[in-house]
């Protein structure tokens, strides 16, 4: 099929209804909004399920109610609508139906702004909601990978019966880029054997996430976490670009991964040889591959959007033997190739003076 | 090689059209490329932006701080820019609004009087246009034919009997380069 230049958000909509998504539901927020007009146009017209609800409180609810009838079912927001979305997200995680969010970050904390953030990243990795579980959280960093891992998330979350998170920002939202879209494939016609939908000849089934006797519900908790160390051993993605021969390596995901490209391709021509190790996958985390690539490294430079949480899944797999530096800018401001570069420059310089060690504890924050 | 392009003015003078319109024709003759608007508070009555990045591999940053070619449609836009274009870069101006010299002697500098052009092709609503002709023309961007093909594909339908006046505008934007014997490259 030939590419086309989409929008981000409108692509990652169409990639969703061509991977047969069922039922969406959603509130309108910026820098998603798109998302949303798009699949009130395309859903009614497919004969599926759009509905804007009153609140993204109701969204997720409903997202929940249709998971459990088996529908694949999504919905889209950005920051402070999956903080009023956390409680509906415990409640499927705990019922272990599958579901696709989109979160299109913006600058926080509290209503901040509606410019491009990472700072949802221990939201979405660590405490999606309360009690013991991981969404798995993929973030993109083209729209070409966006529609891919959009089109490959509904399988993922039935596969797991879990919670797909694609994370994005409002640059990977607004900007436009040529795609490739994938071929359209129909609702699925089976529901599944877990699914619930009226039990006219067959034993009745049950969702719940209520589970009174203590015993009962650590064996649901221990159920949940051995699904989670097999999406954690399986689900690892991630990309090298430049590391074969490098001495210095760039960590960052999503918008600011693509950006860290272009620096690492200048701090090259300034006679650095620096390479990118971009996480796809923000959980599980790629640790494992991330340590194999440490070992032959003389620094690391992380850089985020935010005030640095992926940082500690950095240092987590560092472990201490390398220096960790780490360039973040907070509140919708987009780091730019140029201070990328000279951070990675002067990682580089630094090391070679021999202050390598101090380097380690600088948390440097750009005005 | 990497080519940045700014477009930006006031909102409404169709600065984020005339990126998509530069956009798609690059993708069309088979290139890299990404658009990004500013979307932030910005697009409330200020000025407009976005940035278009075209090359021949898989485009990193889709943002630039100094870009290599901008096209400024009012004096802000021109105030901004002048001192972020890339030594060696090109800034394109209307000077039918801006009435301010250059201070840098290291970029090249392109007066254009975009809103007499426009109005000449019956519409001061044809500014971006103008200047994307001038733009591609002064740059080897994309060939000419490459945007009009995209402006008769990708003018919204509803802004149907306007089509016609881009086009003419296209010409003329790049009629103004060709005439005043701007060196192009």
């Amino acid at each position: 099929m030939a590419r086309a230049l989409w929008k981000g958000n409108e692509a990652l909509a169409e990639a969703a209804i061509r991977a047969g998504v069922d039922a969406f539901f959603g509130y309108p927020i910026t820098p998603q909004t798109e998302l949303l007009e798009y699949m009130a146009r395309r859903m009614p017209e497919l004969g599926r399920v759009f509905l804007q609800a009153e609140s993204e409180i109701a969204a997720i609810n409903m997202v929940y109610g249709a998971a459990c009838a088996g529908a694949r079912a999504m919905t889209s927001s950005s920051s402070p609508g999956i903080s009023l979305m956390q409680e509906g997200l415990s409640y499927i995680a705990g019922s272990e139906v599958p579901c696709v969010v989109v979160d299109i970050m913006r600058g926080g904390p509290g209503l901040g702004n509606i410019q491009p953030s990472q700072a949802d990243y221990f939201q979405l990795t660590r405490s999606a909601g309360h009690g013991d579980f991981h969404p798995l959280v993929l973030a993109p960093a083209t729209l070409q990978e966006a529609v891919d891992l959009m089109y490959a998330s509904f399988d993922l979350a039935f596969r797991y019966r879990t919670i797909v998170i694609i994370a994005g920002d409002g640059a990977l939202g607004q900007m436009m880029e040529p795609v490739e879209m994938p071929p359209m494939r129909p609702p699925a016609q089976d529901r599944p054997d877990w699914a619930v939908f009226g039990a006219k000849g067959r034993p009745p089934r049950a969702i719940t996430s209520l589970y009174l006797d203590a015993e009962e519900l650590e064996q649901v908790n221990q159920r949940l976490q051995a699904k989670l160390k097999v999406i954690a051993a399986g689900e690892q993605r991630w990309e090298c670009y430049l590391t074969e021969d490098a001495d210095y390596l760039v960590v960052a995901f999503g918008t600011v991964a693509r950006i860290a490209k272009s620096a690492v391709r200048a701090a090259r021509a300034m006679g650095v040889r620096a390479g990118l190790f971009r996480p796809i996958s923000l959980w599980p985390y790629p640790s494992g591959m991330l340590g194999t690539l440490i070992a032959q490294m003389r620094g690391v430079l992380v850089v985020e959007m935010n005030a640095g949480q992926m940082l500690e899944d950095v240092r987590m797999a560092v472990c201490g033997r390398v220096p960790v530096r780490f360039l973040g800018r907070m509140g919708g401001v987009i780091p730019l190739p140029d201070e990328i570069a000279a951070e990675i420059v002067h990682m580089a310089r630094t090391r070679q003076r021999g202050n390598g060690h101090g380097a380690q504890r600088l948390l440097q924050f750009k005005e | 090689m990497e080519t940045s392009i700014i477009i930006s003015g006031f909102g409404g003078q169709g600065a984020l059209f005339a990126g998509q319109v530069l956009a798609h024709a690059a993708m069309e003759s088979g290139k890299e490329v990404t658009w990004i608007p500013s979307y932030g508070p910005e697009m409330r009555g200020g000025t407009a932006h976005c940035t278009v990045v075209i090359g021949d591999e898989p485009i990193g940053s889709p943002l630039v701080r100094n870009p290599h070619c901008v096209i400024a449609m009012n004096l802000p836009s021109v105030d901004k820019y002048e001192p972020l274009v890339a030594a060696g870069g090109r800034l394109l101006y209307d000077s039918s609004l801006v009435k301010r010299p250059l201070h840098r002697t290291d970029i090249l500098g392109v007066a254009i009087p975009a809103h007499d052009i426009a109005l000449r092709c019956g519409s001061q609503q044809l500014v971006n246009i103008t200047m994307l002709g001038a733009l591609v023309t002064l740059c080897p961007l994309v060939e000419l034919a490459a945007v009009e093909q995209a402006l008769r594909i990708h003018l919204p339908e509803r802004h149907a009997e306007l089509l016609r006046p881009n086009i003419l505008a296209l010409h003329a934007g790049a009629a103004y380069i060709r005439e005043q014997r701007i060196a192009t490259s």
